[in-house]
């Protein structure tokens, strides 16, 4: 027999623990647990219509999603489209960040010039891009005809529609990364840099033995962010491309909604969205597990 | 040889937008000498010490190390180290790393830096801590930690920062042994800033005591107890400090000057056959001695140190007696007065 007293102790412990976690707990059960485990079981049932009602049919809606080239199609796009933004995002914010950091003049009109992307709702962000891409009329051509640069098409052919949405993403999403790093960096104490100094270190060594390492938690924190965001941020398609032109610049969850609303296939849209959510996961936890452990927290 | 000094500072000033940072600072450091800059908060040693390291740049002024004019090198090529007042540990690396950081920067071979790294943690007793993040380490571990990063290089200049004001008083004791040990031992020399006296008494060669940005005093700590220039060096050295009297409340002095009179010289005195009448206003028991302190209208900080116990109740009235030659004299500008033999 344990010590009574011990017993109790222990027991308040648990239930004020509980008591803690029950509003998250909550929460993410109605809004995050609840939808995901419907969503796996309704993409286990057939597409219902008037003459075949929907019925189980286990995971054949995968089987389907799996023989379908459009689907293989997009899932190619959206790896490429992360492969792309999240590194050149990353780097452009680290060094925006390093830059605004140091002593330049007018600091704060460049950190502010830099965080307006991010303040900009992405549907005017896209509408501001479609008038630099616009061909004839928009801005990129009209700095092109001046060298007397064919117009091109820039959102209107399958080899420059997806780079088109990823500069839209970049320019998006650096500024916004760039304010993490900024705050991280505003943490690292001056006086390591004057020892980093006095100890001989050249300005890019502290920055690589010093600063980089000092921002790993910063940099695994915008990186789960930004693959997120990469299946995520979709918003600009609805404007620039829809798509298109035939699929090139279509994405995971553009086609997902497409699958729902624009064909009103729901239980593939969900055998897709599990998909998305199981790749999600196990991404997430190689990041957290495989480089949480070479970081360090301050 | 001849006598040049291994450090030199030329009339050193430094203003931050015209507001008085440090001002005319010269200052000659021979090889292997350990020299405190001392002085109140605010002083301008912090400065010194950061414009000796390269870390800032002096408005005016000439600074030379080992015979080399280094005013606007950068901090990397005067070939010091120093340690600072937070340590300024990177948080990330091990202890090891940490050590070995200026090492790898200038390209030492790896067997040459893991020999270092080994004798450098055995002075400083760290050894076992090797693989300790900064993190893990206690304050008087983080402190040697610094230390050691400061001599793994074996530069012969080393500045230091108030590397104990972190430390606990008992902690701060055996810390200051072991760095003036590891100085004589290494036969480097260290400019130490500190604003606690007994450190700088206790540790330097030559004490340098600072005022408002400027020099008050330069010398050994027995010139600075013995012959302050001035009644801030005065009444800053020693503990507790020298009693400044106004010269009319004593006979045979000029009304403008004042006297300067250390406890140790005070005696108490016959009634009738004092020189000066006190009233006792508090009295500290040390266990071997016992201060009294005395209140007098024109004398400021006046105590009477009396063996063992010897508690006087306050508001009583004392009589005090103080030989003439034990008398420290300035003039009406607080200047040190050269007596007549
Ligand atoms: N970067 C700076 N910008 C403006 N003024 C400064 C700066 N650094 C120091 N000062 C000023 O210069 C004077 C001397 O400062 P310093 O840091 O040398 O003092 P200190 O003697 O080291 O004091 P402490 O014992 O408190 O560390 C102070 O009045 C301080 O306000
Ligand atoms: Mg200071």
């Amino acid at each position: 027999m344990s010590n009574p007293h011990a017993n109790l102790e222990r027991r308040r412990q648990a239930i004020y623990g509980w008591l803690l976690l029950s509003p998250a707990a909550l929460l993410l059960s109605v809004f995050a647990f609840y939808p995901s485990l419907a969503t796996f079981w309704s993409s286990t049932f057939s597409r219902g219509n008037r003459r075949n009602p929907s019925e189980y049919i286990g995971l054949e809606n995968y089987a389907d999603l799996f023989a379908d080239p459009t689907f293989w199609l997009v899932v190619r796009n959206n790896l490429f489209y992360a492969g792309v933004t999240i590194p050149v995002s990353i780097f452009i914010a680290l060094s925006m960040a390093l830059w605004a950091n140091s002593r330049i003049p007018a600091r704060g009109f460049v950190r502010t010039a830099y965080f307006t992307p991010t303040v900009l709702p992405m549907i005017a962000a896209a509408n501001l891009w479609l008038f630099f891409y616009t061909p004839g009329l928009g801005v990129l051509d009209q700095i092109g005809a001046l060298f007397d640069l064919p117009s091109v098409n820039w959102l209107g052919q399958p080899e420059t529609a997806l780079w088109a949405i990823i500069i839209v993403t970049i320019w998006k999403e650096a500024g916004f990364f760039m304010i993490f790093y900024l705050a991280a960096l505003q943490t690292i104490p001056e006086d390591l840099k004057e020892a980093a100094d006095i100890e001989g270190a050249s300005r890019w060594t502290y920055t690589r033995r010093i600063v980089l390492p000092l921002l790993m938690p910063t940099t695994l924190f915008i990186m789960v962010n930004a693959m997120i965001n990469s299946v995520k941020l979709i918003d600009h398609l609805f404007i620039l491309t829809k798509g298109g032109p035939s699929d090139a610049s279509k994405l995971i969850l553009y086609y997902i909604w497409e699958m729902a609303f624009a064909f009103f296939d729901a239980p593939h849209a969900a055998a897709m969205t599990m998909l998305v959510l199981l790749v999600l996961g196990i991404v997430a936890a190689i990041q957290f597990f495989l480089i949480d452990r070479r970081t360090h927290y301050q | 040889m001849t006598a040049q000094p291994f450090v030199s500072l030329e009339g050193i000033g430094k203003r931050w937008n015209g507001k008085l940072g440090v001002e005319d600072v010269s200052l000659d450091i021979p090889e292997g000498a350990f020299v405190a800059l001392l002085g109140p908060s605010g002083c301008g040693k912090s400065t010194t010490l950061r414009l000796l390291a390269g870390l800032e740049i002096p408005d005016e002024g000439k600074i030379i190390i080992d015979g080399r004019d280094v005013t606007t090198r950068a901090a990397s090529e005067r070939n010091l180290s120093m340690v600072f007042q937070s340590y300024a540990l990177f948080p990330h690396l091990s202890v090891a790393e940490n050590v070995m950081f200026g090492l790898k920067v200038r390209r030492v071979p790896r067997a040459e830096r893991l020999e270092k790294l080994k004798r450098a943690l055995e002075i400083t007793g760290l050894t076992g801590l090797e693989d300790r993040k900064p993190g893990e380490l206690s304050g008087g571990q983080r402190q040697r930690v610094a230390l050691a990063r400061a001599i793994v290089a074996g530069q012969r200049l080393c500045l230091m920062d108030e590397p104990l004001s972190n430390l606990d008083a008992k902690l701060r004791n055996a810390v200051r042994k072991d760095i003036k040990k590891l100085q004589q031992d290494l036969g480097i020399t260290v400019v130490y800033v500190t604003h606690d006296q007994t450190e700088a008494m206790s540790m330097a060669d030559i004490v340098v005591l600072m005022k408002d940005g400027r020099i008050q005093q330069i010398g050994t700590p027995q010139e600075l107890y013995n012959a302050p220039v001035n009644t801030f060096v005065a009444e800053f050295v020693g503990a507790p400090p020298m009693a400044l009297i106004r010269g009319h409340a004593l006979a045979g002095f000029d009304n403008d000057t004042t006297i300067g009179l250390r406890a140790e010289h005070i005696t108490l005195a016959e009634t009738g056959k004092g020189r000066l009448i006190c009233e006792v206003t508090e009295c500290e028991f040390l266990g071997a001695e016992t201060f009294i302190g005395l209140a007098h209208d024109d004398a400021t900080g006046l105590t009477l140190k009396a063996p063992g116990m010897a508690l006087h109740p306050s508001g009583h009235t004392v009589e005090i007696g103080f030989a003439d030659d034990d008398l420290h004299v300035f003039d009406s500008g607080g200047k040190r007065v050269a007596r007549a033999p």
